[in-house]
């Protein structure tokens, strides 16, 4: 953790208290929670405040927490089962639940100090809603413009008081959310010439997903802090 | 008395001034433009989540693909973004290689963009300069990585491999006779190392023939100075980085502010415009070409001088020699281990930005603690500058709308990702 980012963060605890959470990091970087009632508020402090003067919006990303940390290949109890060979593929779920795990969907805001030379992350969890919603940030950085479109576009969080609000990586007509995590890798269509119709058409995918490298979790003692603080010190 | 109205006019998304696959609605009031409303996504392949299911150091090859005039630049911050969470470090000589070809690269894309944005606002000849060097640079990247584009070269931990004693060498055939071939070949009969330095000599004069082509020429000014005006405070309230930020005046630059590998032991100067017009972007990047040669001269005394590993030994992330796995299990099974399963990375999130020719640009990665990233989101710079397009045309001729997207060096690999 540099020098730098240890005065923003004493000033940011100072500034805003209780209303925004300091989550630790691995690699020194500066990262807070917001709850999205207070997220317009801080980033216009942020934004304007002498001391802060957080200036530039540099991204925008939205994060689908569904399957955080689930594993295709478990290898714990391998010693007395042996490994499973295959994965194990679950039913694409639909959308039709009324309401989200309120720890689902997220929104990470990376802003940048060009005067100060700082960096900061946001995150925003868009709650139990279905649509997710959380305010915009277009009247504070212009430049959320079109990265919340994107997030809009690619998992279906909605940017309440964005002026433009439409989809912008995805076809015309599309239909879904293709980077949340239930969505599948393959896509739920294709498209071919028809040459009875005369034109191009959409029709279910007829690949079949497969997974060449499993998804695996393993515990390595190398990250573990404990050790590394010993390595450390002896 | 007639009825006015405005026409709305689809520019794209097969234009040839469109530098790629850009649909542009234009509204327009008789040759001025009203209001410009960019349709991107039409090269979009979800490369994000193509990372999502791939162990890490597989997807070091969609990163070339993503700015594929940039290639090596991209690798450079999806591998930076790995080894912050990893908590690792290239070794000192792998540093220097790879700000030796940020650089170069940087140059191949600046080269690209000054052609392309001379070709589509009347300047021919700057096409047929601009690729005469790109093709040097083009062997350099061959030498080192067997490629002309797509290099995957970086890898976290280091580089692929060192450096080449020999550069790759033209052959004779029906179109090229051998005394042409001899000729070419002269420059190439020493190591990839001598053939840069010869380059980054030759190059500063090379810059001087674009200038004396473009800089006072009067059309060139023309079509340039005083189009797509930016404001410094809106430069940054928009999200630009880059030269387009440079040539409204802010003096930014990750290589000197934030500086990553080995950038704070190199000297080099930061160009930066005073009106923010497409002449001054243009300034500033034809000067940063001339940085960037003297950066990769810097690299390359340096390299000469100073032999070393230029991957990590740590064979729990990089592979083991050829060599020691033909009579070490331990190798072995280390090269199997990695090449099927990859290797897991500690949970957490990092985020890693390098000054990228373009701007900004960035990597965030999520991960779960798991041998693929949990979720990869590409920052790429031309995305925020290109979604301000229609504050930059607004009351602009038709014609300017090309200065603009000129002046922005548009890439839809990395726009739509």
């Amino acid at each position: 953790m540099t020098i730098a980012n240890e005065t923003l963060a004493a000033r940011i605890d100072a500034r805003f208290g209780e209303r925004v959470m300091r989550v630790s990091s691995i690699c020194g970087e500066l990262t807070y929670e917001v709850a999205k009632a207070d997220l317009v508020e801080v980033a216009n402090a942020l934004r304007d405040d002498d001391e802060l003067q957080i200036d530039q919006l540099i991204d925008v990303c939205g994060v689908d927490y569904l399957t955080y940390g689930d594993v295709e290949w478990k290898t714990e109890s391998a010693t007395e089962s042996g490994f499973s060979r295959g994965v194990e593929r679950k039913p694409v779920i639909l959308d039709e639940s009324d309401t989200f795990d309120a720890r689902r969907f997220a929104v990470v805001y990376h802003l940048m100090s060009v005067k100060n030379n700082v960096r900061l992350r946001l995150r925003v969890y868009a709650g139990a809603s279905n649509p997710p919603i959380v305010p915009s940030l277009v009247p504070v950085w212009s430049s959320a413009d079109w990265f919340e479109r994107e997030a809009f576009d690619l998992f279906g969080i909605l940017f309440e008081g964005h002026p433009d609000l439409r989809r912008i990586m995805t076809d015309y007509g599309f239909i879904g959310h293709p980077f949340r995590k239930d969505f599948p890798l393959s896509g739920n269509v294709e498209v071919k010439y028809d040459a009875d119709k005369g034109r191009v058409v959409y029709q279910p995918v007829s690949i079949e997903e497969r997974t060449l490298v499993p998804r695996v979790i393993r515990d390595d003692n190398r990250y573990s802090a404990d050790l590394k603080d010993k390595a450390d010190n002896g | 008395m007639a009825e006015i109205q405005n026409f709305t006019m689809n520019f794209g998304p097969q234009h040839p001034a469109a530098h790629g696959v850009l649909r542009l609605v234009l509204e327009m009031d008789g040759e001025v433009i009203c209001k410009a409303d960019p349709h991107v996504g039409l090269l979009h392949r979800g490369t994000e989540k193509l990372a999502e299911s791939k162990p890490y150091n597989q997807s070091i090859g969609y990163m070339d693909r993503l700015d594929y005039v940039s290639m090596m630049c991209n690798e450079h911050g999806y591998v930076l973004a790995i080894e912050k969470l990893l908590g690792i470090k290239a070794p000192e000589r792998a540093q220097y290689i790879r700000v030796m070809f940020d650089e170069m690269t940087r140059i191949l894309n600046h080269l690209m963009w000054l052609g392309a944005h001379g070709l589509d606002i009347g300047a021919m000849t700057m096409f047929l300069y601009c690729f005469r060097e790109r093709e040097d640079l083009m062997d350099c990247y061959e030498a080192v990585s067997g490629t002309r584009m797509h290099a995957t070269y970086y890898r976290p931990g280091g580089v692929y491999r060192d450096l080449p004693e020999t550069m790759p060498k033209y052959q004779a055939s029906q179109w090229r006779s051998q005394k042409e071939v001899d000729r070419l070949n002269t420059i190439r009969d020493g190591s990839l190392l001598d053939f840069i330095d010869a380059f980054c000599d030759k190059f500063p004069g090379c810059v001087d023939q674009y200038e004396t082509l473009l800089t006072d020429n009067r059309i060139w000014k023309q079509r340039t100075v005083n189009i797509g005006v930016v404001s410094p405070e809106r430069a940054l309230n928009l999200g630009f980085t880059g030269p387009m930020l440079r040539g409204s005046g802010v003096e930014w630059d990750l290589r000197k502010k934030q500086p990553y590998e080995i950038y704070d032991r190199i000297d080099f100067d930061i160009p930066v415009g005073v009106n923010g017009d497409c002449y001054d972007r243009y300034l500033v990047r034809v000067e940063e070409m001339r940085q960037s040669a003297r950066i990769m001269k810097q690299c390359v005394a340096w390299l000469r001088e100073n032999p070393g590993p230029v991957m990590l030994d740590d064979h729990k992330i990089t592979a083991p020699k050829r060599v020691e796995m033909k009579d070490d299990m331990e190798s072995l099974i280390h090269h199997f281990k990695l090449f099927t399963e990859g290797y897991c990375v500690p949970e957490g999130e990092s985020y890693a930005a390098i000054e990228h020719p373009k701007g900004e640009f960035g990597v965030y990665i999520v991960s779960d603690g798991a041998n693929k990233p949990y979720r990869v989101k590409i920052r790429a710079p031309g995305f925020a500058h290109l979604a301000a397009m229609s504050e930059m045309v607004e009351g602009h001729m038709l014609a300017d709308v090309v200065a603009v997207i000129g002046t922005q060096d548009i890439v839809f690999g990395e726009i739509d990702r």
